[in-house]
């Protein structure tokens, strides 16, 4: 197995997770993009670990990290949704120009 | 290492077909016109990730995205979902009418971040991992090396669950909170 065959790999997972953040209108749905990035994020961090086999295995304990600082975000920007939904009724970034001058 | 050689060993094909199925799934992600069939397909993505993440060894953090991600956040995805009412059948209006934009954007971001692995790790490989990395090695490195880290995690959690709850709860209306004082 190469390294790069992952990086690449996460590289176009990464990608794809701008490509859904920049087109997406439902705030949902760019929390799920964001997820996608954050899952590349992890390809990258595993894959070193695999190549430098540190004694502590560093890079596995980032990906863990970095899953739980996802689940806080997750939890978070949900409730921040709802919080629009309920004060917006709606959940479609275009029409959230509250704070647009 | 020629092409040969690489096609060759039994795990590059593994590779392939989880790789070929985690970048069909994470397209589907941005691109699915049914927002549910869009979550769905994201645990499609992140169970290929798990299972890149088992090629690589990391045997307890592959698990911790099936619990953690599959297990919790989706469900999570899914009550956002519904609760924001989000057309659930095919919705026209769903993407930005301007895609040629960000579709360059994220095709330039992916050829600099393959050139740029390409040009630093060109064939680097990834030796034989033999032995899984145990839970105990990251047990004692998260306890360890690690503990202030770990902790500062968790008061993360912490924080965003209370954070969360003080968000999404309802504020009382004057009249309410009036009369909650009185009882």
């Amino acid at each position: 197995m190469l390294l790069n065959q992952f990086l690449i790999l996460a590289a176009a997972m990464f990608s794809l997770g701008i490509y859904g953040l920049l087109v997406r209108r439902n705030i949902v749905l760019i929390l799920l993009s964001v997820e996608l990035m954050l899952a590349a994020v992890n390809i990258n961090l595993i894959a070193f670990e695999a190549v430098l086999r540190t004694s502590d295995a560093i890079g596995q304990v980032f990906a863990v990290f970095v899953i739980t600082v996802a689940a806080a975000e997750v939890g978070i920007g949900l409730a921040i949704v709802l919080m629009i939904f309920r004060n917006r009724k709606s959940a479609n970034v275009d029409e959230l120009d509250l704070m647009r001058w | 290492m020629s092409f040969a050689d690489w096609i060759g060993a039994p795990v590059n094909w593994v590779f392939l077909v989880v790789g070929f199925l985690t970048l069909l799934s994470a397209l589907k992600v941005v691109t699915a016109k049914n927002v549910v069939h869009a979550a769905l397909f994201l645990v499609a993505a992140l169970g290929g990730t798990a299972v890149l993440f088992l090629m690589l060894s990391a045997e307890f953090v592959a698990w911790v995205v099936v619990l953690v991600y599959i297990g919790a956040v989706l469900v999570l995805f899914l009550f956002g979902i519904m609760i924001t009412r989000a057309p659930t059948g095919k919705d026209v209006g769903l993407d930005s009418p301007n895609k040629l934009l960000p579709a360059l954007l994220s095709g330039a971001t992916f050829l600099l971040l393959g050139w740029a692995s390409l040009d630093a790790f060109g064939t680097t490989e990834i030796a034989d991992l033999g032995e899984a990395t145990s839970t105990e090695v990251l047990g004692l490195a998260l306890l360890g090396r690690f503990v202030i880290p770990f902790e500062v995690v968790s008061f993360i959690l912490l924080a965003a669950l209370i954070g969360g709850v003080t968000i999404a709860r309802r504020d009382l209306s004057p009249l309410e909170e009036e009369q909650r004082g009185a009882v």
